[in-house]
């Protein structure tokens, strides 16, 4: 989230699209009814049913599963059309007025340098035209034809209202109300904030579902103020503390990056970071990375990182592919490439796409190590349970251990909301049996493996014997030591450069912040975005003082959230180009005429001279970017393209089958239903439900009986056609396979007609399986493509073929 | 420290038109006070008190947790009761059907409680030590990380990178949870490195 | 927002109740003289176009209480378990609804369970002494020593909500979370609620938050918003807002115009004297057969009865107590 949950209060019309969060985040939920009820704002819900958050929405439009940025082109196209455009922001606060370069263009679905065998694209023209000063070129009078905002004109041009009647399945008269209500908010003293989640990422087109509103935002100036942003409401509790933390194949703690093979050494890897500003004056504060780099590698490897090996930048491993991520990853173990796969609070028979395949990759392990406070279907991948897990044990040569581990109840810590803001929490019960925490199990896998490295020597052991591990108790670090860590110390005193005789730094203190961070080796830090979290004045997310002032809904007393304990990015945007908020109601931040004050902490340099420096100031123009240059696989503007199997082709580009860049491993291509093929003429999709939390609930009793038994959701229309009964059984089967369930039938889904073809939802719940309290079912991964975004490889779970048919239930063994 | 409660409580409210009101006692004056033989006794009576997290959803509500025992006393602790924490600026005590019966999930019948193998081709589960579950997974992964590290690519380059393990982080652990799993992890060159945000 | 409810407080000395047995306003068979000032009313709010449907309420409700209900079926809609039990004091109801003028697509939810009459059908309908109470603040509480699991009180009940445990052969429903309010805690389900469609304080203080709410919803083209209190069983303690006050049975057959049948209180004159000749033989027969024994004759006939009523034929007399006690 750029905002906070508790500012979604200050907004005047909220957008969930792409979400449900009165399902899936109840109570964040609560601040847009409470907008409601306070501010009289209105809740817009586009949704392929009416679902809960539909159930008190204002106004509800339809949208088909995959269609997303038909809809949010069209929105934008509608607001350039009719003029409704924050011009003030618009021009000053984002690269509308920098001219592209000769060289790029755009036509039938596809940029320049695309590139049809390596389904990839060469990006080289995707970028500003930069003048002989060394800086982008700029018409601030927007009449270039080569100026970002003509080229998003020309480019939304084709999303119309009737474009998205025929493709979303919207009706138009739905659409243009949507489009009405949006575009009340260009003016200054109005606010709209977006609010979604896995109903935008999980597709092959995922990343720019979530940049088509982003635009939309920055069109209208709701970015950097109080009630707008981009709202991503994250999935689970530390979601995004362990993104921050960079716990994925290719980053280091705070979105630094793990080197490829294109980078053999130190210089090589930091020459394309660091970008200078691409326009006079402004910030580009990543030209702070090496400091971060540096303290982080202080952290990690303390003596051994030195300025002469450059900080033990040969520790690292280097990438070969963009990254090692889960599909990529079960797609080798499949291949037998993989031996050991550890399963540390994750449940991935359930979580990824095709199970079938997972299962088959699961097999072909080694070993299996599962930590985990509950059982889990994958720690049982190889246990027979009839038509819910048909398999052979004894065919099933993989070990499997499995760890017990300790749960939120029993353990000492600090999580990430959302909203960045870092909570610590204290444990309130002692662990069942022989439950160990994770800290513990990490502690003893390290110390073990060490040992056995020191001992018998083997494969490149400088990394793991000099892993610093400098903690009281080797064996169980503390959090507190941990958090302290991340946080960063100084590790030898630090001189005025000026004044040699005054101490700046001194030894053994912690950080104040990540701007106290140096790149000569003087001072370590785990993870630069969370510096600030625990300082000399002791632990700050465990702060607790929830005052407010102003009513603005910021809590900066309460826990610490990143960065610097900012709680809306790039407020420096509330205000116009003198300082002065757009809407006096709603300050945020204010230029005082010597310094921005105000209820936040500011998001620019608090002497920064508000005509001078421009509000996005981690990106070189320091602007905000309509357009990406280089930054996407997919394109510096979203384009539809249809989900990898769709009831049609695609109408503005028919012969581009998915998305054109989304990677397929060679053996999933046949695994997909043809376009429109009728063996599989209903659109599925997958989604949560409020009663249930994934695979975990399905372990408590309450929640069993809340929601006991897997079902789908269908039409009136699609039961009548196939004969089936409210309440009675269906098989629903795509390609892959297949599931039983229970048929809700509801007057919340209705057909659409999409090209002129009728469509049927079927929707499914994602939270059966066959461990735990409620019902057995299966998991609505039997039946999902193994595809993922084109950007970051998040599983195309929202947007499948399926067939469905009456049913007599499962044949229980 | 979650012995520092609060009891702040949220005085003003936002534009309602409603003052804050005689809730807290709900009108019930000292004199209307009463020994209640019929009503219930309040069970979280002498229980301890912890402030946590929900670990669902990432609104990260605030709760209670309510025990018998006092785990800082090094006494064991049994949860009784789990509740929102009205001082918390984002729930304001209030959960959702998750959060709500989260002591159910804590005291979940399926919760593990020792350390199990299941060997190759068996059909069940057995017991196993803590000490010879991590000498086994220590020892796996030395073998593997031998046999199959790549130390320099075909260009000769150092990569120093480990593939055939993978490791696959958690959703709600503590970030210092995550840290340590980050250092352990990192520091034997797997880049087969992921979290549930990707999904 | 409507202020929090401040955490409750687990100090000993903090958690004496706030009102007892000499705030006892009724007593089902019984005579008892109302205490001479009244507690302070209180009331729940349930508003049901803020609610999403969550189910936070009977998570909560099950939680609270430590309820164990069974793990049951889907079919076919959202609502689980599909009725109220005696482990399931609160259910939500969901109801699809397409508004005949906007031709618009309504998903009603109503969070079911006690009303917490000021009239109450139940205990008026009891014939057991003190099984049922009325608290001065409203709240209608059953005393599961004095039940004697006859099932008049879901016949009496305007609202059918009581339920028979199989288990112990009492009634149950919502307390309003008594042992909460006596310590000056709202009850669980309103504790949780999310979006505040639940809110709990004084009866004042909810008529008036109601008014705000209707106001908004006024506003928002809901012409006919409004509270539901309904006149004829006295008012509830526990109050609706509707989006479509004019027509409540929408909301899952909430009635339009509940009142106590006048049959209960012509039962109630034979009950009275019934339950009382009860109470005077159990004390000598040993009252705990009810509790153990499964079901007996008494309740069989009094079913038999209770349905009579309903049905709006007038209870047949009696006949002598001693006779309907032999094991």
């Amino acid at each position: 989230m750029t905002n906070a949950w508790t500012d979604i209060k200050n907004t005047d019309l909220v957008v969930i699209m792409g979400g449900n969060a009165a399902e899936a985040h109840p109570c964040g939920f609560k601040w847009v009814t409470e907008a409601k009820a306070n501010r009289g704002a209105k809740l817009i819900v586009v949704d392929p049913r009416y679902n809960r958050s539909a159930s008190v929405a204002d106004f509800y439009a339809p949208i088909r599963q995959g269609s997303d940025i038909v809809f949010l082109m069209a929105l934008i196209n509608h607001c350039i059309s009719h003029d409704k455009v924050q011009w003030d922001y618009v021009k000053p606060f984002t690269n509308a007025s920098f001219v592209v370069r000769e060289g790029y263009g755009y036509q039938d679905g596809l940029f320049t340098g695309y590139d049809e065998e390596k389904r990839d694209y060469n990006r080289d023209s995707w970028e500003y035209e930069i003048g002989p000063d060394g800086y982008a070129v700029v018409d601030e009078t927007l009449q270039n034809p080569r100026c970002v905002w003509n080229l998003l004109k020309q480019h939304v041009a084709i999303y119309t209202p009737e474009m998205v009647e025929r493709v979303c399945g919207t009706p138009k008269d739905a659409f243009l109300k949507v489009a009405e209500m949006v575009a009340e908010c260009s003016t200054p003293t109005k606010t709209m904030t977006s609010m979604y989640a896995l109903g935008w990422t999980q597709h092959s087109k995922g990343a720019q579902n979530i940049r088509g509103m982003a635009m939309l935002q920055l069109i209208l100036g709701n970015i950097g103020v109080r009630g707008g942003g981009m709202n991503a409401l994250r999935g689970h509790s530390n979601i995004q503390g362990l993104t921050d933390l960079g716990l994925m194949s290719n980053l280091i703690p705070g979105y630094l990056n793990i080197p490829t093979q294109k980078e053999p050494d130190f210089t090589t890897y930091m020459s394309t970071r660091a970008f200078k500003p691409l326009r006079p004056n402004q910030t580009s504060y990543w030209q702070n990375y090496r400091k971060f780099f540096v303290s982080f590698m202080k952290s990690m490897y303390g003596p051994a990182a030195t300025k002469e090996n450059d900080w033990a930048y040969s520790y690292l491993p280097k990438l070969d592919v963009a990254s090692y991520d889960v599909l990529r990853v079960f797609d080798m173990m499949k291949q037998g490439k993989v031996n050991l796969y550890f399963c540390q609070g994750f449940n991935p028979l359930q979580a990824f796409p095709d199970k079938g395949k997972l299962a088959a990759g699961l097999a072909k392990l080694k070993m299996l190590v599962i930590m985990d406070p509950l059982e889990t279907e994958t720690a049982r991948f190889w246990e027979d349970h009839g038509t819910f897990n048909k398999v052979s044990p004894a065919d099933i040569k993989t070990e499997v251990i499995q760890l017990p581990t300790t749960c939120f109840a029993e353990d000492e810590g600090s999580l990430v909301n959302s909203g960045r803001w870092l909570q610590w929490h204290w444990p309130g019960g002692s662990p069942p049996g022989e439950a160990k925490t994770d800290i513990w199990i990490m502690a003893q896998i390290h110390l073990r493996l060490k040992e056995l490295y020191k001992k018998e020597g083997g494969a490149f052991p400088d990394p793991i014997v000099n892993l610093n591990w400098s903690y009281k108790d080797p064996g169980e670090p503390t959090p507190e030591e941990l958090a302290k860590e991340m946080n960063g110390s100084v590790l030898v005193d630090v001189f005025d450069p000026a004044d040699p005789t005054k101490k700046i730094l001194e030894a053994g203190k912690q950080l104040s912040g990540f701007g106290q961070m140096r790149d000569d080796g003087t001072t370590a830090g785990g993870c630069w975005i969370f510096s600030g979290c625990w300082t000399e004045a002791g632990n700050m997310m465990a702060r607790r003082d929830n005052s407010d002032p102003g009513d603005a809904g910021m809590f900066l007393k309460w826990s610490f959230s990143w960065p610097a304990n900012r709680r809306v990015l790039y407020n420096r945007a509330s205000c116009d180009l003198d300082g002065k908020p757009w809407d006096p109601s709603r300050k945020l931040i204010e230029w005082d005429g010597a310094k921005w004050t105000g209820y936040d902490v500011p998001d620019i340099a608090p002497t920064a001279k508000p005509r001078d420096v421009g509000p996005f100031i981690m990106n070189p123009e320091g602007t905000s970017r309509l357009w990406v240059r280089k930054m996407m696989r997919d394109g510096p503007f979203p384009v539809h393209y249809e989900p990898f199997e769709s009831p049609v082709a695609n109408v503005i580009a028919p012969k581009i089958r998915g998305n054109p860049v989304a990677r397929v491993f060679k053996d999933d291509w046949k695994s997909f239903a043809d376009i429109g093929d009728p063996n599989f003429p209903y659109a599925g999709t997958s989604y949560r439900l409020t009663e249930h939390f994934h695979y975990w609930t399905k372990n408590n009793h309450v929640n069993s009986v809340l929601q006991p038994e897997q079902f789908v959701e269908i039409s009136e229309e699609l039961a009548k056609e196939k004969g089936i009964a409210l309440g009675g059984w269906v098989r629903v089967w795509s390609k892959r396979g297949e599931l039983y369930a229970k048929a809700v039938v509801t007057k919340r889904i209705k057909p659409m007609t999409i090209d002129g073809k009728t469509v049927h939802i079927v929707g499914v719940p994602i939270h059966w399986g066959f461990v735990g309290s409620a019902r057995k079912g299966f998991p609505a991964n039997t039946l999902t493509p193994f595809v993922g975004d084109a950007n970051i490889e998040t599983p195309e779970f929202k947007a499948f073929m399926v067939n469905i048919e009456p049913s007599t239930g499962p044949v229980v063994a | 420290m979650n012995m520092e409660l609060s009891r702040r409580t949220f005085l003003k409210t936002t534009g309602a038109g409603l003052a804050g009101t005689t809730l807290g006692a709900f009108g019930f004056s000292e004199a209307e006070a009463a020994v209640a033989a019929d009503v219930k006794p309040f069970h979280l009576v002498n229980t301890t008190e912890a402030r946590n997290t929900c670990t669902y959803c990432s609104v990260a509500c605030g709760i209670i947790i309510y025990s018998k025992g006092d785990l800082r006393k090094g006494e064991k602790a049994d949860i009784v009761h789990i509740e929102g924490d009205a001082d918390h600026p984002t729930n304001r005590g209030t959960l959702c059907p998750k959060g709500a019966a989260l002591r159910d999930i804590v005291k979940s019948p399926t919760r593990l409680t020792q350390p199990m193998i299941r060997k190759a081709g068996s059909n069940t589960f057995e017991a196993i030590s803590w000490d010879a579950a991590l000498d086994k997974i220590a020892r796996a992964m030395k073998d593997d990380r031998d046999a199959n590290f790549v130390a320099t690519n075909s260009d000769g380059v150092t990569v120093n990178r480990w593939l055939t393990t993978g490791f696959l982080a958690a959703s709600a652990t503590t970030n210092e949870t995550a840290f340590a799993t980050y250092k352990v992890v990192r520091s034997t060159g797997i880049l087969a490195f992921d979290n549930q945000a990707r999904v | 927002m409507f202020p929090a409810i401040p955490n409750p407080n687990v100090a000993t000395d903090a958690a004496a109740p706030r009102f007892g047995e000499k705030d006892i306003l009724r007593r089902s068979a019984s005579t008892v003289t109302p205490p001479a000032t009244r507690l302070t009313e209180v009331a729940k709010l349930i508003d049901v176009s803020k609610c999403i449907g969550c189910k936070a309420c009977q998570a909560a409700c099950l939680e609270w209480n430590n309820l164990t209900e069974e793990i049951g079926f889907n079919h076919g809609i959202y609502t689980n378990p599909m009725d109220l039990t005696p482990d399931t004091f609160t259910l939500m109801r969901f109801t699809e609804w397409v508004n005949p003028e906007t031709e618009n697509l309504e998903w009603l939810i109503r969070k079911d369970g006690c009303m917490h009459c000021e009239d109450p059908g139940c205990l008026k309908a009891c014939p057991a002494p003190g099984a049922i109470v009325q608290y001065s603040n409203g709240i209608v509480d059953f005393q599961h020593d004095n039940c004697i699991g006859c099932g008049y009180c879901i016949k009496g009940c305007p609202f059918n909500i009581p339920r028979i445990s199989k288990v112990d052969h009492t009634a149950y429903k919502c307390t309003l979370c008594s042992d909460r309010v006596a310590v000056g805690q709202g009850p669980a389900c309103q504790k949780a609620c999310p979006t505040q469609a639940i809110v709990f304080g004084t009866k004042d203080e909810m008529k008036e938050w109601a008014d705000f709410r209707i106001k908004d919803l006024k506003s928002r083209g809901f012409e006919n918003a409004g509270l539901y209190d309904p006149p004829g069983v006295g008012g509830t303690h526990v109050m609706y807002v509707l989006h479509h006050a004019d027509t409540p049975s929408i909301y899952a057959g909430l009635p339009d115009n509940p009142r106590i049948s006048p049959l209960v209180d012509a039962w109630k004159g034979v009950t009275k004297y019934v339950g009382l000749a009860v109470m005077g033989f159990a004390a000598a027969a040993g009252f705990l057969h009810y509790v153990v024994a499964g079901p007996n004759k008494v309740s069989e006939e009094d079913e038999e009865n209770a349905e009579r009523l309903a049905d709006g034929a007038p209870p047949p007399t009696p006949a002598g107590p001693v006779e309907r006690r032999t094991p």
